[in-house]
């Protein structure tokens, strides 16, 4: 049911765990079936040097998690915003249909901690 | 790798007897028991000598036993064929918040034809109360429909009680003995129902044929219309091969049941016990000792069902859960939820289901493997600790 890349970061997340100094985290819950995931993320000079996730999920959940920390490493803020759910699902070579939902709350932390991550810095200036 | 089973509860393997009883009904015992030549009669004596093992097996009459392509069907008919049949009577119906989905729907069917469900709670460990059951009861009320054991959380129903009640009401009574023939005892006259169903695939037995038992004298539709066979009452060629696997089937499961169900009773304790010891934050679902000798289910918090169920199959381990992450609607079992277990922790349900071929060393392997998967899930967890 799942890929061979689902699996792969399934069995082996990438990024798991908490940023004790993070710039900006992101919580979200899924509406649909109730999981949540905390993404946290690490920015210097514009661009997210460190991300790390935590997931109480499904599979599918655990692996989009795991995938959109490795894809914002290195980007920056501009470039991170701009990851979708549907470029999570399609690094992890496809979701199955009943699992599209799940992606959305990875990018949806993502957006979240960077969201944070501004209004930190907004707070800061003012 | 070592690939251990607990997923009985969702079907079981064909034993090799039943097989061997079964073979010669696909090839030269081929014939169609509605067939007046050497052939049909050869069918049909085997369904009719099937239908006296079954009827002996549950103390029933073979009048009594019509075959079905399993515990759906049996449950569908039950409950549609009665509400049909008796709607001059009244249109009120008398279920649990915990029956299997094939009880449920068809109990919400009825409702689009004007006939009015009352589904009674359960308790915390999944019991429904005869007393609830009593207050439910309407002048109008014309069926009861109480499953025997619950296929996810294993607790057993007091049914002779509520039959008791159905009886001093002249209240037709159903259970679905889909997940107890084999493992509890089974007999209509003791147990006091009406109708009974039950299918093959879960006692060794085939897929895509059970049993449904109507008492005699009990007013009931057919669902499938057709060629006449079982006496009218259940239309369509007959299974042969299948019915002489199901008699096989059960003729074993009751004869074995004693001893079957005391195996696996020590199985369950043990791998029970070394769960709740080895594992914190771990509740056990269903009732602690009136649970059905092979279910151990629990719900680990902070954790989901589904990735717990896919570390186990990486490790050989086949399990499944009640999480809204496995079920096709995204919603958690309504077993669990009806239990009163919050949405959070229905989350990490398992459901460990024990069988004939398990052993000792399976549940070792369980134990040992278990743990570490709920702690690095936990680890991974927001609410992990
Ligand atoms: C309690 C219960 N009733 C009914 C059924 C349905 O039986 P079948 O798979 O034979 O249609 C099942 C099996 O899933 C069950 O556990
Ligand atoms: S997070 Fe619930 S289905 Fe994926």
């Amino acid at each position: 049911m799942y890929s061979q890349k689902v699996m792969d970061h399934f069995t082996n997340p990438r990024n798991v765990g908490d940023i004790p100094d993070a710039d900006g985290v992101g919580t979200v819950g899924n509406p649909i079936c109730g999981d949540v995931m905390k993404l946290a993320i690490k920015v210097r000079g514009g661009r997210i040097v460190d991300a790390k996730f935590k997931t109480f999920g499904c599979g599918a959940a655990i692996a989009t998690s795991s995938m959109v920390t490795e894809m914002v490493k290195g980007k920056t803020i501009e470039e991170a915003l701009k990851i979708s759910n549907k470029a999570v699902a399609e690094a992890l070579d496809g979701l199955p249909a009943n699992k599209l939902h799940c992606s959305n709350l990875a990018a949806d932390a993502l957006h979240k901690a960077i969201e944070d991550y501004r209004q930190r810095k907004q707070a800061e200036s003012a | 790798m070592r690939r251990v089973y607990l997923d009985h509860a969702a079907t079981t393997p064909v034993r090799p007897e039943v097989l061997d009883a079964m073979v010669p009904f696909f090839t030269e015992k081929f014939g169609n028991a509605s067939s007046i030549h050497s052939f049909g009669r050869e069918a049909r004596t085997a369904v009719d000598e099937s239908r006296d093992v079954v009827a002996r097996a549950l103390g029933a009459d073979p009048a009594e036993i019509i075959f079905t392509s399993g515990g759906t069907e049996s449950d569908n008919t039950a409950i549609k064929g009665v509400a049909l049949a008796n709607r001059k009577k009244g249109n009120h119906i008398i279920t649990s918040a915990v029956e299997h989905h094939a009880v449920m729907d068809s109990c919400k069917s009825l409702e689009q034809l004007g006939f009015e469900i009352t589904f009674v709670p359960v308790d915390g460990t999944g019991m429904v109360s005869p007393d609830d059951v009593r207050s439910a009861m309407r002048p109008d009320t014309i069926l009861i429909s109480i499953m025997h054991a619950n296929n996810e959380v294993g607790t057993i129903q007091p049914i002779e009680e509520i039959a008791k009640v159905a009886r001093e009401a002249g209240v037709y009574f159903h259970t679905d003995a889909v997940q107890s023939v084999g493992n509890l005892p089974v007999n209509v006259e003791q147990l006091g129902v009406d109708l009974l169903s039950l299918s093959g695939h879960k006692l060794y037995g085939p897929k895509g044929i059970g049993m449904l038992y109507v008492r005699k004298g009990v007013k009931i539709s057919p669902y499938m219309h057709g060629g006449g066979q079982e006496r009218g009452r259940r239309a369509g060629t007959e299974n042969v091969a299948g019915i002489v696997g199901l008699a096989k089937a059960i003729e074993l499961a009751v004869e074995e049941q004693g001893e079957y169900a005391r195996r696996l009773a020590r199985l369950r304790d043990m791998l029970i016990r070394g769960v709740m010891d080895r594992i914190p934050d771990v509740v056990l679902t269903g009732h602690p000792e009136r649970r059905l000798p092979g279910n151990a289910s629990f719900c680990f918090k902070f954790v989901e069902g589904e990735s717990i169920l896919l570390n186990l199959d990486l490790q050989g381990i086949a399990g499944s859960s009640g999480s809204a992450c496995t079920s096709g609607s995204l919603e958690p079992s309504h077993v669990l939820l009806a239990m009163g277990l919050p949405h959070e922790v229905a989350h990490g349900s398992l459901r460990l289901t024990l069988g004939r071929d398990n052993t000792e060393e399976d549940v070792q392997y369980v134990l040992d493997t278990l743990p570490g998967i709920i702690e690095r899930l936990r680890a991974m967890s927001p609410f992990g600790r």
